[in-house]
């Protein structure tokens, strides 16, 4: 019975996680078709921006949850002024681009922060589920994800913003020529989709810690998420979440990790040759 | 001058400065750049199979590493198994194109298309990157071959000439077999772009309906091209595994795979010179951020010694400077020249006339 | 290998500028030094410490004349965690900078890799980190730790200490694979059990269901063979469900990347490990070392690593050498290593085992203290009784491969 209480929550996590690291990626890819390879780099930025934050003697729950979202989402903004904005239309340029953007980040924060990084440990301790023992943090993380999707859905739901982005997501010609500003929308765009991928580095920067070159570890896992999602980035993102999340870690206690991740990646490839257009290609079409 | 006589032009270009590049290289360059452009010649081939897959045929295939890959490995594990290398370098071209074969008839009569082939395709080349580099242990091995895990496979005898163990081809033979299959590789595409299948399947890449419309079925055509390019990606790769004599589950990895299609972009889409130039512009200045590196120096000093951030900084600005890549804009500018050469001598060209070339 | 006309030449000129340097005109020609490492990419955290030794190293060899009268000339290259660049640059160390010998390689793969093409080009080679054991080649020297060095010692000591139940993690790599399968034999030796080694490649950052199959096989102690940044989230997983204090741990990786730095103390203090140098060793060399170390690189450098001990002993056996021959020439140096010749070392004494080409050397015990590694017990002298079980190069200096040790 303790056994089923801890891989339930251990799928949980795994599906929390796949939500959060994915979230970000999907609003930018859903909304701009700007295929980010830099996704990475930017959970990463949030990690480090976590820890000087704390390492200057803010509050951990500061740190992660308010400054984290902010500077990486100010770089967003940055980047998409600087860079994306003239690449429009153009994926394939974007690719090119933002994998330049990821290298140029990698060594930039190598260079400053050395590859000797203090860490941040999770807070919260543990507790004990019949004769196993697991941290709170975990729950934590459950809880964050779920707040974040709750944030959105509410955002794109019922406010003018959220409206706003839909038009110009469903029709960005319409939209202007109602009087939209798609640049701005787009700007605004990135730079969310940047601050919840900052926000989703630093949350998890405690359980897989931060070092310059961790970006590689999530963003083909990321990617193949929102692909698998399809067009509707909320239930896309959940869905597919879900799936994959479930899949991974109930291999991974059943067998090997390395189990696991394959099971994830050949989940996709059926679930693509299955459903070409992703997860809400079929289903929850209706959704946000 | 016309569109024909520039192609014929450039074919001979091409032809004339490869074949002085084979012959004279190795009497006039130092061993160890004979290596290194051995090397750069056996990307360039992996660079030419992406660029007929996705620059022609127009699909976005984000793991021709796996191809590559199984080249490599099919190469040296055949090859210790067998020892003679006429059969491991025919399995080494066959099994990733045989592999190609399945994962296209999966993908293209599964309707496939657009993001979600790369998608797919990078899964691909991950799923294997994952596999091999979990096979560590000792019982992990086929035939007499350790499949080594992370490690990978060390050693890996040289190509022989065929029928004849006793005679490996050596170094410079290796540049010569690089360099010709090179060229080979680059007319053979010529022709076989110039043909009715190599018109046909740039008509799918321009408009899959119409072309469908029309009678031909996009799959069948897009399943050939995709065995094409996994046969060349696979022949490249046992020439890769000649080359250091060493193969390692890095070969699946994103970097590798991202780096392919970053040649491409670079040197040019839709061409076949651009994606070679691209291909060896990248990799020599990856050699030569990795050179003479300062030592415990400022953080300064190491950041501009950082090959990755340079690297980084030159594709961000590559992007935004050259859109079209290099071959093409470089088209661009020529045909730019010939035209404003062209025209005080001819004001009265008629638009019926420079319609006809 | 057939030789061809171009390698004839190479070498015949190689052999005929060796033979010249004794002439008073080539005297004020630099002596070549390759490093050869990873300075980024996801390996430049094991790599970087290595060439900061290194550098230190050649300057305190030039500060003092340099060798045989003439200047160290380190041409340091950056392999960018890649091993295509490996190979390339091997290649131009040996045949394009001539130099007289390359320090480099940190994963087996990388060295599988340098080690052939050296072979073929005739330069002297040196693996300065700590690996599974085994090679046995005359063209290469090997200054790291093997397991028979260190697992051998800990595991008793851990044992005692904690109890005869080891549950194993490791690396999912040669390394991995071989120095558990020493772990294991060794708690055998011991009289205890061993329920599980579970291996993990080296890019998983997911150690979750692991943990829980941990607590059901209640393990005395765990003994952890991982390696790498992505690894380092064990440890701290480890500790955020409140284990670290009920079931202790030993390793022989753990601070080789400074994870004991990067993790608070909360997550690592009590960890028990075993190497050859420890910052904190009491002895007037490693003072001495560490001053000047500090004065180069900043007193606030994080520590200095095993493997950047091993890069720093491995250059000075060499200038050793090349003092006792009077030459930069391979063979002439490789003879005087073979002699069996020693350093006095901030780890202590260290001495080339001539029929291996491995190292005898200090090892010591620590323990993992608020950031700091405090030695509590040291064993002298250690012989590499793995390799030498396999390898004699005295006898068959002809042998030239990687022995899977049978245990």
């Amino acid at each position: 019975m303790d056994l089923v209480v801890l891989v339930a929550i251990q799928v949980l996590y795994a599906i929390a996680s796949l939500a959060l690291i994915s979230v970000g990626l999907a609003i930018i890819f859903g909304m701009m078709r700007v295929i980010n390879l830099a996704h990475g780099e930017f959970l990463m930025l949030g990690g480090y921006a976590a820890i000087v934050a704390t390492s200057n003697g803010m509050s951990i729950w500061l740190a992660m949850l308010v400054v984290a979202p902010i500077v990486v989402g100010i770089i967003g903004v940055i980047v998409e002024r600087t860079i994306i904005r003239f690449l429009y239309g153009r994926m394939i340029d974007t690719m090119l681009a933002t994998w330049g953007l990821s290298l140029f980040l990698v060594g930039l924060t190598t260079a400053m922060f050395g590859n000797t990084t203090v860490g941040i440990s999770a807070p919260l301790g543990s507790f004990q589920i019949g004769a196993y023992r697991t941290s709170v943090y975990t729950l934590f993380v459950i809880a964050v994800a779920t707040g974040v999707l709750a944030g959105i859905y509410a955002v794109m739901r019922w406010t003018r913003l959220g409206l706003l982005a839909r038009g110009t997501m469903q029709n960005a010609n319409m939209a202007a020529a109602l009087g939209v500003n798609p640049p701005r929308v787009y700007a605004i765009t990135f730079g969310v989709g940047a601050a919840l991928s900052g926000l989703a580095g630093a949350v998890l920067a405690p359980v897989s810690g931060v070092f310059p070159t961790i970006g590689v570890a999530y963003v083909a896992k990321s990617f193949i998420t929102v692909i698998g999602g399809g067009a509707a980035i909320l239930s896309g993102t959940a869905s597919a979440s879900v799936l994959f999340g479930t899949i991974n870690q109930i291999a991974t206690f059943a067998t090997t990790p390395v189990f696991g991740e394959v099971a994830l990646l050949a989940a996709a490839i059926v679930l693509i040759r299955l459903l070409p257009q992703g997860i809400t290609g079929r289903f929850f079409r209706r959704g946000l | 001058m016309n569109d024909r006589a520039l192609n014929v032009i450039g074919l001979a270009l091409v032809g004339v400065v490869g074949a002085a590049f084979l012959i004279l290289t190795p009497r006039f360059a130092e061993l160890d750049a004979v290596l290194e452009l051995t090397v750069f010649m056996i990307m360039a081939i992996l660079a030419l199979s992406l660029a007929l897959v996705w620059g022609y045929g127009g699909i976005l295939c984000f793991g021709q590493s796996a191809f590559f890959g199984l080249g490599a490995y099919t190469y040296a594990i055949a090859m210790f198994n067998i020892g003679e290398s006429t059969g491991p370098l025919l399995l080494a071209i066959g099994l990733p194109a045989a592999f190609a074969a399945l994962l296209g008839y999966f993908m293209f009569y599964g309707r496939i298309s657009d993001v979600y082939l790369g998608v797919i395709t990078l899964t691909v080349t991950l799923i294997l990157f994952n596999s091999v580099n979990s096979t560590a242990g000792p019982e992990f091995h086929i035939g007499v071959a350790r499949l080594g895990g992370f490690n990978g496979i060390p050693g890996i005898p040289p190509l022989n000439i065929p029928g004849n163990k006793a005679a490996p081809v050596d170094l410079e033979g290796m540049f010569y077999l690089a360099t010709a299959s090179l060229l080979a590789t680059y007319f053979g595409l010529r022709w076989l772009l110039a043909s009715r299948f190599g018109r046909i399947i740039v008509g799918i890449r321009e408009n899959e309906r119409r072309a469908e419309l029309l009678g031909y079925d996009p799959r069948v055509y897009k399943l050939a091209t995709f065995t094409v390019g996994g046969a060349l990606a696979g022949f490249a790769g046992c020439l890769f595994a000649n080359w250091g004599a060493f193969v390692s589950p890095t070969i699946f990895g994103l970097a590798q795979s991202a780096q392919i299609i970053i040649w491409v972009i670079v040197g040019g889409r839709g061409t076949l010179i651009g994606p070679i130039v691209g291909c060896i512009g990248i990799q020599w200045l990856t050699t030569a951020l990795g050179a003479n590196q300062p030592s415990g120096s400022d953080w300064m000093t190491n950041l501009m010694a950082n090959a990755p951030f340079i690297l980084g900084i030159i594709l961000v600005a590559f992007v935004l400077l050259v859109p079209r890549g290099l071959v093409p804009t470089l088209g661009d500018i020529g045909h730019w020249l010939l035209r404003l050469r062209a025209r005080p001598a001819a004001p009265s060209l008629k638009p019926k006339q420079a319609e006809e070339g | 290998m057939k030789l061809n006309r171009r390698s004839f030449l190479q070498s015949t000129a190689g052999a005929a500028a060796a033979s010249t340097l004794s002439f008073p005109a080539w005297a004020e020609d630099p002596i070549g030094v390759a490093s050869v490492h990873d300075l980024s990419g996801g390996l430049d955290i094991y790599g970087k410490p290595m060439v900061d030794a290194l550098t230190l190293a050649v300057e305190e060899a030039n500060a003092a004349g340099g060798l045989l009268g003439r200047q160290i000339k380190l041409i340091n290259y950056d392999t960018q965690s890649n091993m295509q660049l490996y190979t390339q640059f091997a290649q131009q160390a040996a045949l394009k900078d001539k130099v007289a010998v390359v320090h480099g390689g940190i994963t087996s793969a990388s060295r599988e890799v340098i080690r052939p093409v050296l072979d073929r080009f005739k330069t002297l080679y040196f693996y300065n980190t700590q690996y599974e054991g085994g090679v046995c080649d005359r063209n290469q020297f090997d200054t790291g730790v093997t397991p028979a060095q260190t697992v051998e010692k800990l595991v008793p000591y851990a044992m005692k200490k904690w109890g005869k139940k080891v549950y194993v993690v490791a690396a999912d790599y040669n390394y991995g694979q071989i120095t558990s399968q020493w772990v294991k034999k060794y708690v055998l030796e011991n009289g205890g059990e061993v329920p599980s080694i579970d291996f993990f490649p080296l890019d998983v950052t997911n150690f979750g269901p692991t943990i829980s199959k941990i607590q059901a096989a209640k393990p005395d102690f765990v003994w952890s063979a991982l390696v790498g940044g992505a690894h380092i989230s064990f440890y701290r997983q480890w500790a955020a469900a409140g284990m670290r204090k009920s079931i202790p741990m030993a390793s022989t990786t753990f601070a080789v990347g400074n994870e004991h730095i990067v993790l608070s103390p909360d997550e690592c203090n009590g960890m028990l490990i075993c190497y050859n140098y420890f910052q904190d060793l009491k002895n007037p060399t490693n003072a001495a070392f560490v001053s000047s170390f500090q004065k180069r690189f900043g007193a606030d450098y994080p520590n200095i690593t095993e493997l950047a001990m091993g890069t720093y002993q491995g250059f000075r056996l060499w200038a050793e050498a090349v003092k006792k021959a009077s030459s930069v020439d391979r063979l002439k140096v490789i003879e005087a290593l073979e002699t069996g010749i020693s350093i006095d070392a901030p780890s202590g004494k260290v001495t080339i085992d001539p029929p291996t080409h491995h190292c005898v050397l200090d090892v010591h015990i620590a323990e993992v203290n608020n950031k700091k590694l405090n030695v509590l017990e040291d064993f002298p002298q250690q012989k590499p009784a793995d390799t030498a079980a396999v390898c004699n190069l005295i006898k068959n200096p002809n042998d030239n491969q990687q022995y899977v040790i049978k245990i």
